[in-house]
C-alpha cells in the first residue's frame, strides 16, 4: 500500500511540471517514450548499504512509473569507471557502452569532461525537475570544483564537511583549525584523517589549505607551479605539527571516511569527519555510532560541494538515464534522501520555492539528533580548482607517504 | 597404442592457445603504454617518459622492497611451516585431525581471511576486547600499530595464514603415493628419527611435486593486491596496490606510468622467483652433504613441537577469524571493550540475501562452468597426452603455469582492451573465459599428479580385452579418479570465486559476483555487511569441498577398496 502511494505520488509529481513550455514538455515526452523499456546501468559507489537501498528504491519507482529498469553497479572507486569509459573510447566503442549513468563530481568529472567522455552538453538543464534546483543560493550545482558543469551532469545532493565527536568524551568541541590542532596535541593518538589520495583525506588537506593560505584567490585558479611550494608551506607546517600527535603517529591512516567513522565507533578516534551533515544521525539510527555522537563545524566555514550524476558519451540508454536523473531531482526523491534514517543527504532544491505540498514534506522532517540545523552549518568554503587535487596529493605522498629513505 | 607423431594433438593446441594467447596479447597491451604508446590519449610515439616518471615516484624503492620482501618471506615461511609440520607429524592422529581443519580453510578467499584477521588482531579487535578492561585496564583501545604496519609484518602473517593451507594440501597430494609408508619404515628401522626420515628420504621424492605450486605462491604473494589493501602498509604501500591505484587515477596519463609499473612488477616477481631458485640450489647442496652424515637425530621431540605450534596457531587464527565474521554478520552495535555485540540484528542478513542472491547465483554459475570446463579440459589433455605417450614434463607444463607465474595486473589491462576490441567486454562468456585462464592451471596442478599415478595396467588390461579408448576412459580411468576429479573441481571452483580483478575489469561491472560486491562493500565502513559478503564468498567453495568429500563415499558405498583408497 505504501509503495502504491509513493508510485501514485511519483506520477503526480511529474504532472506538476509547468505546462506552458509545451515544446519543452513535448521534447520530454519524447525522452519518456525512448526511455520506456531501456536498462540503465548506474555506476555508483556501493560502500554504504543505506545509500544502496535508496538507489534501489528509486530504481523501483522509475521502473513502475516509466518502465525504465535501473541496475545499480556497485563500485569501490569512481575513478575505475572513468578508466572503463576511457578504455571503451580507446577501442572506438561509440555506442552501447557499459556505463549509462555515473555518480560523480570534482576531479573525476573534470577528467571526463576534458577527455570528451561525457554525453553532449546541456541535457541536465532540460530535465523538468531542473526548475526546482536552487541555482541562486547553491552556486555549486552549476560549478563543480570551479569547473562549469555545462549541463553535462545533473545535481543530486549537497555535501559539506562536518566533524563528528562523541559528546561523552568531549564536552566542548574545537571550533577552529587551531583548536583542532590543540585538541590533538592534548590527546595524542585520537585524531586522524584518511590517507590521500583518498578523496576525504584530500578534502581535509583542502580544508587546512583554505584555512591557512594567505590569499584564498589562488585556490580558484589552476595550480601555478612557480608559487605552489610557497602557497602550501603553511599547510605542511600545520601537518608537520599535527602528525606526531596523529593516531598511530601518522604511520598508518584510516582507508576512507567510512573506515574513519568505524574507528570513531570503536573508540580508537575521538574526532572523525564526514562530507554528509546527516551522516552521524543516519549512523546513530542504524546502530553504527553511539547515540551520544554529535557534529561540529569550524567558525570560519568548511569545504562544501555538490555531487552529481553524469551520462557517458557512448551510453545507449541516455533517455532512460535522463528519466532516472530527473526522478532523483524530484521533491519526493529529494525529501526521502534527506531523511536521516534513509540517507541524510541534503537537498539541491530550493525548498522555499517549492509548491506548498512538497515544501511541507521538507518542513516536517526531523533531521536527527546529530545533524546541525542549516543555520548552524556555517559558511561554505568553495572547492579549489581540480588541479589542486593531484598537486596536493603528490606533495603529500612525497612528504609523508613514501617512507623514510 | 600409437606412437607420438610429433604432430601436436588437438587438446594441447587448444589449451596452449587458450592460455598463451590472452596472456601474450595482454602483455603487449601493457608493454606498449609502458613505452609511451597509447593512441587514445594522444600518445603515438615510443618514449622512455613513463619509465622515467615511474622511477621518479616517491617511495618507489620502498614499495619494491616491500613487495619483494613480504612476498618472498611469506612464501618461504609458509613452505617451512608446512614441511616441518609434515615431517614431524605425518601419519599421526594429530596430523589427520589438523588435515580435516586445513582443507576447508583453503576455500576461504584471501580477502575474506584478511578481513577476519583484521577484526581479530586490531587494537580494538576481538583479542584485546577479550582481556579488556578487566586485565589490561583499557577502557579505550590502545594506540598501537598492528594493522598496516610500515614493515608489512601483519601482511606477511596474513599471507602465511592463507598460503599454508594451499601448500599443505599440495604436499598432502604429493605424499599420497605408493611406497611412502615403506620409506618411513625403512628410515625407522635404520634408527632415523621421524623428521630425519622425512627430510632425507621422503622430501627428495615429493619436493618436485611441490615446487611448481611453491613458485606460483611466490609469484602471487609478491604481487598480491587484496590482502595488501587490507593488512598491508600504506606509507608507502607495496608495489601492486599502488599500481592498481595509478591505473584507476582520474588523471588518465597515470595509465602510462602504471603500465611501466606493471613491467616493474613483472621484474620484481621474476627476481623473487630467481632468488628462490638460487636458495633452493644452496639448500639442496647443503642437504646433499648431510644425507650421508649418518646423523640419526632420534630425539626430535622439541623440533616436532616447534613444527606443530605454528600450524595449530594458523588453524586457530583462521577459525577464529571466520567465527568473528559470523558474529559480525548479526551485530548491529558492538562498542569497545564489549567482547560480544550489544545489539543484534538479523535484518541486514536477510536484506543481503535478498540483494546478494543474484550475485550469488552469478558467482555459482561462473564457478561451476569454469571449474567444469577446466576439469574436463585437463582430463582431455592428460588422456590425449598419455595415449600418445607424450612426456608429462615438457614445455606444456611451463605454458600451463604461465598465468600463475605472471602477476595478474601485468597483463589484465591489455586483456581488457582485447575483450573490448572483440566487443565481448561485460558479457558472461568473456568473464568465464577470463576465469578459465586462471582456473585451468590450478585444475591441471591438482589433477595431473593423480592421473600419472594411475596404474597404467588397468588401461592395458581393458585394451587387451578389446575395450575402446572411449570406454577405457569413461568406465575405468574416470571412476578410479573420481575423488581427485571432484577435488580438482572444488579447487577450480574456489579459484574462480576468488577472482576479483579479472571479474571487475572484463565484466565491466555488468557481471556482479559476491567477490566484486564484497570488495565494493568493504570500501564502506559497515562491518556487518562486509562480514556478510566475506562469508557469502566462502559458501560456494566450501560446498564444493564438502561435495567432493561426500560424493565418492556415496558412490563407492559398496566398494571397500575404493573407499579405503585415500
Amino acid at each position: 500500500m505504501n509503495r502504491l502511494l509513493t508510485a501514485v505520488f511519483a506520477v503526480f509529481t511529474t504532472l506538476l511540471i509547468p505546462i506552458d513550455a509545451s515544446a519543452q514538455s513535448q521534447a520530454w515526452e519524447d525522452v519518456l517514450g525512448d526511455a520506456k523499456g531501456q536498462t540503465v546501468y548506474f555506476h555508483a559507489w556501493g560502500g554504504e548499504p543505506r545509500i544502496n537501498a535508496y538507489i534501489q528504491w528509486a530504481a523501483r519507482e522509475v521502473e513502475r512509473a516509466y518502465g525504465v529498469r535501473v541496475v545499480h553497479v556497485k563500485i569501490s572507486d569512481t575513478a575505475n569507471v572513468v578508466s572503463q569509459v576511457l578504455a571503451e573510447k580507446s577501442v572506438g566503442k561509440e555506442t552501447g557502452g557499459a556505463v549509462d549513468l555515473i555518480w560523480i563530481n570534482g576531479e573525476n568529472f573534470a577528467s571526463m569532461k576534458e577527455n570528451g567522455l561525457l554525453a553532449s552538453a546541456g541535457w541536465a538543464e532540460t530535465l523538468p525537475n531542473w526548475a526546482y534546483v536552487d541555482i541562486e543560493n547553491k552556486p555549486t550545482v552549476k560549478i563543480d570544483f570551479t569547473v562549469p558543469t555545462d549541463g553535462q551532469e545533473s545535481p543530486w545532493g549537497m555535501a559539506k564537511l562536518v566533524f563528528m565527536f562523541d559528546s561523552t568524551r568531549i564536552s566542548e568541541p574545537p571550533s577552529t583549525l587551531a583548536g583542532l590542532l590543540d585538541y590533538a596535541k592534548r590527546n595524542p593518538g585520537r585524531f586522524s584523517y584518511p590517507q590521500p589520495p583518498n578523496f576525504f583525506g584530500t578534502t581535509f588537506l583542502k580544508q587546512v589549505l583554505a584555512d591557512t593560505v594567505a590569499n584564498k584567490d589562488v585556490l580558484s585558479r589552476p595550480v601555478d607551479e612557480a608559487t605552489f611550494d610557497e602557497t602550501v608551506a603553511p599547510l605542511f607546517a600545520f601537518l608537520d605539527d599535527l602528525h606526531p600527535n596523529l593516531w598511530r603517529q601518522g604511520q598508518a591512516f584510516p582507508k576512507n571516511a567510512a573506515d574513519m567513522r568505524q574507528l570513531l565507533a570503536d573508540s580508537e578516534l575521538d574526532i572523525a569527519f564526514s562530507f554528509n551533515p546527516g551522516d552521524a544521525s543516519g549512523a546513530i539510527a542504524n546502530g553504527e555510532l553511539p547515540e551520544t555522537v554529535r557534529t561540529f563545524v569550524f567558525d570560519g566555514g568548511t569545504i562544501g560541494n555538490t555531487h552529481f550524476v553524469a551520462i557517458p558519451f557512448n551510453s545507449s540508454s541516455q533517455a532512460g538515464a535522463k528519466v532516472y536523473a530527473n526522478f532523483l531531482l524530484s521533491p519526493m526523491a529529494q525529501t526521502r534522501k534527506q531523511e536521516p534514517e534513509i540517507w541524510g543527504d541534503p537537498t539541491v532544491l530550493n525548498v522555499a520555492a517549492l509548491p506548498a505540498n512538497e515544501k511541507a514534506l521538507f518542513d516536517a522532517m526531523d533531521l536527527g539528533p546529530a545533524t546541525l540545523s542549516p543555520e548552524d552549518l556555517g559558511p561554505v568554503l568553495p572547492e579549489p580548482h581540480p588541479s589542486w587535487v593531484s598537486a596536493l596529493e603528490e606533495a603529500w605522498i612525497a612528504r609523508y607517504g613514501a617512507g623514510s629513505e | 597404442m600409437p606412437q607420438s607423431t610429433g604432430r601436436p594433438d588437438i587438446p594441447t593446441v587448444l589449451i596452449v592457445t587458450l592460455l598463451t594467447g590472452p596472456v601474450l596479447a595482454g602483455l603487449m597491451g601493457t608493454i606498449l603504454p609502458a613505452f609511451g604508446y597509447l593512441p587514445v590519449l594522444g600518445y603515438h610515439s615510443i618514449s622512455p617518459e613513463p619509465l622515467v616518471a615511474l622511477l621518479r615516484t616517491p617511495g618507489l624503492m620502498a614499495s619494491v622492497a616491500l613487495s619483494f620482501g613480504t612476498g618472498l618471506i611469506a612464501s618461504i615461511l609458509s613452505l617451512a611451516i608446512v614441511l616441518i609440520f609434515t615431517a614431524g607429524w605425518s601419519g599421526t592422529r594429530t596430523f589427520e585431525r589438523l588435515t580435516r581443519f586445513l582443507s576447508p580453510l583453503l576455500s576461504v578467499p584471501h580477502a575474506a581471511a584478511a578481513i577476519g584477521l583484521a577484526f581479530l588482531i586490531a587494537p580494538s579487535g576481538f583479542l584485546v576486547r577479550l582481556v579488556s578492561p578487566w586485565a589490561t585496564g583499557f577502557e579505550r583501545p590502545p594506540d598501537v600499530l598492528i594493522l598496516n604496519d610500515p614493515m608489512g609484518i601483519t601482511m606477511t602473517l596474513g599471507l602465511v595464514a592463507k598460503e599454508v593451507p594451499f601448500l599443505f594440501l599440495m604436499t598432502l597430494a604429493a605424499l599420497n603415493r605408493p611406497h611412502i609408508r615403506d620409506y618411513y619404515k625403512a628410515g625407522a628401522s635404520l634408527g632415523y628419527g621421524r623428521m630425519s626420515t622425512f627430510f632425507k628420504l621422503v622430501l627428495p621424492q615429493v619436493y618436485p611435486l611441490i615446487r611448481l605450486p611453491m613458485l606460483a605462491v611466490i609469484a602471487y604473494a609478491t604481487s598480491v593486491v587484496d590482502v595488501a589493501q587490507i593488512l598491508g602498509p600504506t606509507t608507502p604501500a607495496p608495489l601492486a596496490p599502488r599500481l592498481v591505484a595509478w591505473m584507476n587515477d582520474p588523471d588518465l596519463t597515470k595509465r602510462l606510468m602504471a603500465s611501466a609499473g606493471a613491467l616493474l612488477q613483472l621484474l620484481v616477481s621474476a627476481l623473487a622467483l630467481l632468488v628462490y631458485l638460487v636458495l633452493e640450489r644452496l639448500v639442496s647442496a647443503w642437504q646433499a652433504a648431510r644425507f650421508a652424515s649418518g646423523h640419526r637425530r632420534r630425539r626430535d621431540g622439541f623440533a616436532r613441537l616447534a613444527g606443530l605450534l605454528p600450524m595449530v596457531l594458523i588453524v586457530a587464527l583462521m577459525t577464529a577469524s571466520i567465527g568473528l565474521l559470523g558474529i559480525w554478520t548479526v551485530a548491529k552495535s558492538w562498542w569497545f571493550p564489549a567482547a560480544l555485540p550489544q545489539r543484534w540484528s538479523f535484518e541486514r542478513m536477510l536484506d543481503a540475501f535478498g540483494v546478494g542472491g543474484h550475485a550469488l547465483f552469478a558467482t555459482l554459475a561462473i564457478a561451476v562452468l569454469a571449474a567444469g570446463i577446466a576439469t574436463a579440459l585437463t582430463l582431455w589433455l592428460l588422456e590425449a597426452r598419455s595415449y600418445r605417450k607424450l612426456s608429462a614434463r615438457s614445455r606444456v607444463n611451463t605454458i600451463v603455469f604461465l598465468p600463475l607465474l605472471m602477476p595478474q595486473i601485468s597483463f589484465l589491462f591489455g586483456l581488457q582492451m582485447l575483450f573490448l576490441l572483440g566487443g565481448l567486454s561485460g558479457t558472461f562468456e568473456a568473464v568465464l573465459l577470463a576465469h578459465l585462464i586462471f582456473v585451468f592451471p590450478y585444475a591441471y596442478l591438482a589433477l595431473s599428479d593423480p592421473w600419472h599415478r594411475l596404474d597404467p595396467r588397468y588401461a592395458k588390461a581393458a585394451a587387451s580385452v578389446g575395450a575402446s579408448r572411449m570406454r577405457i576412459f569413461w568406465q575405468i580411468q574416470l571412476p578410479l579418479l573420481l575423488r581427485p576429479v571432484l577435488v580438482t573441481f572444488a579447487v577450480a571452483a574456489a579459484v574462480s570465486v576468488g577472482q576479483y580483478l579479472p571479474t571487475l575489469m572484463i565484466g565491466a561491472g555488468r557481471i556482479v559476483t559476491v567477490t566484486t560486491e564484497s570488495v565494493a562493500l568493504a570500501s564502506g565502513g559497515n562491518r556487518q555487511v562486509a562480514a556478510l559478503y566475506a562469508l557469502l564468498q566462502l559458501v560456494i567453495p566450501l560446498a564444493g569441498f564438502i561435495l567432493a568429500a561426500l560424493v565418492p563415499s556415496l558412490a563407492f558405498r559398496n566398494r571397500a577398496a575404493m573407499r579405503l583408497e585415500r
